[in-house]
């Protein structure tokens, strides 16, 4: 598999598409290192707004300017943009239904070492309570570059976050989304794997791992979690015997209980939940904390065994 | 120039009866911006390019007044005003002809009317209120707008000195309020923010950079019982308050007929 930054998809799509729409414009935090948008900024002064180390006034900025008839991009770290502006998100952007694409980055642990103040767990929680925005994680470069254009053409409040390191290539370069549908990446019989952003990589591999235990399993990739993508799940819970979820986020509010709300009230059948545990943040790297939770192929592959087995 | 005055007190009497029927509202600071939303509304604005926010977005039924004394809403529906499902709240709600950014919380008007000016060649107006000057958020806004020289913004504050809890210098200190905008790169003017002629003098010069009007008002300005007094922030009207601050604002109201 090659590998590839979502953020770096996400920019070079968006200064492609910026070339010819002159309606995007893009809003930094002093980012532009962090989002890779120095390419942007360079390409398109006039349309790159720099608000500084200024959460709240960025989107505040970004909501104004789109009644102006501007698509607007505000991009930082999600840590940040999504805690310190979640009252902007929630009134100037989602209750204002203001055309305006949020760009979280660096989302969950990705800055792991940096330590707790830097870690993006809650996000997921957070937003999915607002009404009129829409919520995005890709999981590789193919899906972030699909999910831009979508935003770059969409009237709707949104928000995409991602991590910052290279991930797998899961997509071939060509590969084609329904954008508020999971993508069905591989079918199974026997337990279906449910997914987002980084994490669907693993699941993928945690599939080939229980194949050969005599397995099938059914990997779903949750990208949209809003609209989230309900039909998908009902006929996971009643084609497969059972499901595991798999998110780099607080068990809190994510995809595991967007799942288990879903199945509970439609088709009940065994759900496990894989995802960070409400505990102080451990400081490591990405992969040194999804290996301490867990959230690895094999990880994914035992809990998926053991709810079967019980 | 007294017509102002008078459509003000117009506007007055119509608030009055809102917030007496809805059982809800917030009289004093509605009282205290009435001739600035008069003055913008009827001798500012450029209707249909021009744009205004209102930053302090909780005397929603003073800026539903004027709408409808500037015939862009119905009475009919003003009258509907925090009534079950109504797009008139209690904050000025996207629902609403006229409104042009739905408000309530605190501090965000200003950086909202930052990014309109920077995708506008028109005027953007944002009043303030001077209690929520405490957040943070209008600071960085202050300093965007200068950074981007935004001469078509322009801020003003309803300098009431009172806030729900007492005195804004005894909650959180403002002044010396002009100083802090002129430091953060702003022109800054001052006005009798109950003199419409003085405030449409003021908004109408020409600017090189963004500008800041601090009106300086009484809140529950027009009414004795209510003037200076903070408990009238949102206090509704019993009868006979009702009846007295209505005879008060139609005396005022005659003596610019």
């Amino acid at each position: 598999m090659s590998k590839v930054s979502c953020r770096m998809a996400f920019t070079s799509t968006i200064e492609a598409i910026a070339a010819n729409d002159e309606t995007i414009y893009m809003v930094c935090t002093d980012s532009r290192g962090s989002v890779t948008s120095g390419g942007f900024a360079k390409k398109y002064p006039g349309r790159f707004i720099e608000a500084g180390i200024a959460e709240q006034n960025a989107i505040s900025i970004a909501a104004g300017l789109s009644t102006t008839g501007k698509n607007v991009f505000v991009a930082g770290p999600a840590c940040f943009l999504s805690a310190r502006g979640y009252e902007q998100i929630k009134t100037d952007v989602a209750y204002n239904q203001t055309n305006v694409k949020i760009i979280g980055v660096s989302a969950g642990v990705s800055y792991g070492p940096l330590g707790g103040t830097h870690t993006n767990l809650h996000d997921f929680a957070g937003l999915r309570a607002l009404p009129n925005i829409e919520i995005f994680a890709p999981s590789d470069g193919v899906q972030t570059a699909f999910i831009t254009q979508y935003l770059a053409k969409s009237n709707t409040p949104a928000y995409m976050r991602m991590g910052r390191g290279d991930v797998d290539t899961v997509y071939p370069q060509d590969e084609a989304f329904d954008i508020h549908k999971a993508k069905l990446v591989k079918d199974g019989t026997d337990i279906t794997l449910i997914a987002c952003g980084e994490m669907v990589s693993p699941a993928i591999k945690a599939a080939e791992i229980l194949e050969k235990e005599g397995v099938s399993a059914r990997v779903l990739d949750m990208f949209c979690l809003k609209p989230a993508d309900k039909e998908a799940i009902i006929k996971a819970a009643k084609e497969t015997k059972a499901i595991v979820t798999i998110e780099e986020h607080s068990i809190h509010g994510g995809l595991g209980e967007l799942v288990c709300a879903v199945v509970a009230q439609h088709h009940p059948t065994k759900v496990e939940v894989l995802a960070f545990p409400d505990e102080e943040y451990k400081v490591g790297k990405s992969h040194e904390l999804f290996a301490y939770y867990g959230l690895t192929p094999g990880g994914i592959a035992q809990a998926a065994i053991r709810r079967i087995l019980c | 120039m007294d017509k102002f005055k008078k459509i003000a007190f117009d506007c007055r009497l119509t608030v009055l009866d809102m917030i007496y029927k809805a059982k809800a509202g917030h009289i004093g600071g509605s009282m205290s911006a009435m001739e600035v939303l008069v003055s913008l509304y009827f001798g500012v604005m450029d209707m249909g390019k021009d744009r205004f926010i209102l930053s302090k977005g909780h005397i929603a039924e003073a800026l539903y007044a004027v709408l409808a004394h500037r015939g862009i809403i119905s009475y009919e529906e003003l009258m509907t005003f925090g009534a079950f499902d109504s797009a008139l709240a209690g904050h000025p709600t996207s629902g609403v002809n006229g409104v042009e950014f739905a408000t309530g919380a605190l501090g965000h008007g200003l950086g909202v009317g930052v990014g309109m000016a920077l995708g506008l060649s028109s005027k953007v107006y944002v009043l303030m209120g001077d209690g929520e000057l405490a957040e943070g958020s209008n600071w960085e806004a202050m300093m965007a707008a200068a950074k981007y020289k935004l001469s078509n913004l322009i801020g003003i504050v309803d300098r009431n000195k009172l806030q729900i809890s007492g005195e804004t210098e005894s909650v959180m200190p403002l002044e010396d309020l002009g100083a802090k905008f002129r430091a953060f790169g702003w022109e800054v003017n001052e006005v009798n923010g109950h003199e419409p002629h003085a405030i449409i003098e003021a908004l109408k010069q020409p600017q090189t950079k963004p500008r800041v009007l601090i009106t300086n008002t009484i809140k529950g300005y027009g009414a004795k019982i209510m003037e200076n007094n903070p408990i009238w922030h949102h206090h509704i009207p019993d009868e006979a308050q009702y009846h007295e601050i209505k005879e008060s604002f139609v005396k005022r109201r005659n003596q610019y007929e």
